[in-house]
């Protein structure tokens, strides 16, 4: 797994290494990788790393998919939900 | 209508596990299932990707998988409910279906127990295990200070997953004492290959009887405050990595009616041939309860061959099943959590995640239905999975019964509930 990847997050084009987790290209992106905001308004990024607290939940390509258990595939496109 | 596909044996898992219950059951020619909800097999400890550097025993097992053409691997894929005695509805990115089975083999793992503390839901704290994992699927974290917090040899594990990755680890605070610790640690040339842990207390920023009290920040993590033995210390940091040992998934299990135990966390029951109280039901792993990668392979194994009726192969492992298993209670002895643990959250500290509940607002409940009806704790995406196990461990509440569908669904998926006499559900 060498080479990169390109993907779109909220417009912008990041770049990863293959084979990375959509939650990791959050971070590559800016901040700590925030993912969404909760229901009082609190910026949470990927929390349990294992797709299990549902923090990291964002939209790509339209479906609504948890960040830390998607692999980051060419033109994705990746919406946070801010 | 989903598609409805059949099989004799059923897996869910594909952590330790479940490989070994496929490899065993494989030479009967029976036709196997393997649905796993990571982007690839190895479960939680052979996790794979661009920051992870997988151990031979690891490829050697999912090479194995490979190898045999009856052994049918689906991963990104999760159990949304059960829509017939027989049968699991299923969904990956791309659709939902139904798979019957003969025999169903539960490897569903554990999670990490994580418990709030003031600052736990700032960007930059993250579970411990769940910060290895993250690691492994590609996360930076070169140049960035890392607390590690928590309890149990994962913290360890984490450490050096971090260090290899270019991180500076400023502290590892464990709450067990160094009596505690070291103890285990002197029990450990008892089993192979684990001799090695026991540098855990050389570890030049390695700290027992130490205990988080605050992440803070603003918008990130920008420092921790930890008590030493009672003294407390704040140290400047990025990231904080806090895991307070493991929790049996059960979920599934109990959605079929398995039995739980009674003490501890709540795991599946089996007996000696990893069958649950359900006659056509086996567990095998960390859902039996946490023991660690060498026990599952070896329950796998007994499941596997049980399940495909070889029970004389599967006598030959319960030996090595037996020897793991005294390992996993030294583990649960050695790293078992203090009282004060509990008195971590403030009274502003939110407990559910989701739903954004304060531990205030839950001092004055009776239980979790309670909590749930007054005060929507556990009522989010995650379902309970992680305020469920805090509450359980706060305020000594029975975690919530779960209920279809076990993860959030499409709805296009939720129509395979209706089955074919569509009286279901």
């Amino acid at each position: 797994m060498t080479g990169h990847t390109l993907l779109h997050i909220d417009g912008n084009l990041v770049r990863v290494k293959t084979g990375s987790s959509v939650a990791a290209a959050l971070r590559v992106a800016g901040g700590m990788g925030a993912a969404r905001t909760s229901v009082t308004g609190q910026s949470r990024a990927p929390f349990c790393g294992m797709g299990v607290c549902q923090e990291c939940r964002v939209l790509i390509d339209g479906r609504r998919r948890l960040a830390c258990q998607t692999v980051c595939g060419e033109g994705m496109r990746v919406e946070t939900s801010e | 209508m989903t598609a409805l596909e059949h099989c004799d044996v059923l897996i869910v898992g594909a952590g330790p596990a479940g490989m070994a219950a496929a490899v065993a059951a494989a030479p009967s020619g029976a036709s196997i299932v393997v649905i796993d909800d990571n982007p690839v097999p190895g479960g939680q400890i052979w996790r794979d990707g661009p920051g992870a550097s997988l151990p031979a025993a690891a490829r050697k097992w999912r090479d194995a998988l490979e190898r045999h053409a009856n052994i049918r691997v689906c991963s990104g894929t999760r159990v949304i409910a059960v829509p017939a005695r027989n049968a699991l509805l299923l969904e990956d990115a791309e659709r939902g279906w139904r798979v019957q089975w003969k025999k169903l083999i539960l490897c569903t793992g554990a999670r990490e127990l994580l418990l709030p503390f003031p600052g736990w839901t700032l960007p930059g704290v993250t579970g411990a295990g769940g910060l290895q994992a993250l690691i492994k699927a590609g996360l930076p974290v070169e140049g960035e200070r890392i607390v590690i917090a928590g309890s149990g040899p994962l913290l360890l594990a984490a450490a050096a997953t971090a260090r290899a990755a270019g991180a500076k680890v400023a502290r590892i605070a464990e709450q067990a004492s160094f009596a505690a610790v070291a103890g285990f640690a002197a029990n450990l040339w008892r089993w192979p290959g684990k001799a090695a842990q026991s540098v855990m207390l050389a570890d030049p920023q390695y700290r027992t009887s130490s205990r988080i009290a605050s992440a803070r920040g603003s918008t990130q993590v920008e420092s921790v405050r930890l008590l030493q033995g009672g003294r407390e210390v704040e140290i400047a940091c990025d990231r904080v990595a806090c895991g307070f040992g493991l929790t049996p998934n059960t979920q599934l299990g109990r959605l079929l009616g398995c039995t739980l135990t009674a003490e501890g966390a709540p795991a599946l029951v089996v007996d000696a041939r990893q069958l649950t109280s359900l006659s056509d039901v086996y567990a095998a792993g960390e859902c039996t309860g946490f023991g660690g990668s060498e026990r599952a392979l070896a329950q796998g194994t007994i499941a596997g061959y049980t399940a495909v009726g070889n029970e004389r192969a599967a006598k030959q492992h319960e030996a090595e099943r037996a020897r793991w298993s005294a390992f996993a209670a030294q583990l649960h002895r050695s790293f078992a959590l203090a009282p004060e643990i509990r008195q971590m959250p403030q009274p502003d500290t939110l407990v559910c995640r989701c739903e954004d509940v304060p531990f205030s607002a839950l001092a004055d409940c009776t239980g979790w239905t309670d909590a749930k009806l007054h005060r929507r704790c556990g009522m989010g995406a995650c379902q309970g999975r992680v305020c469920g196990d805090a509450a359980q461990f706060l305020f000594g509440w029975t975690p919530p019964a779960p209920r279809p569908p076990l993860s959030p669904v499409r709805i296009a998926t939720l129509a395979g509930l209706v089955s074919e006499d569509g009286d279901r559900q």
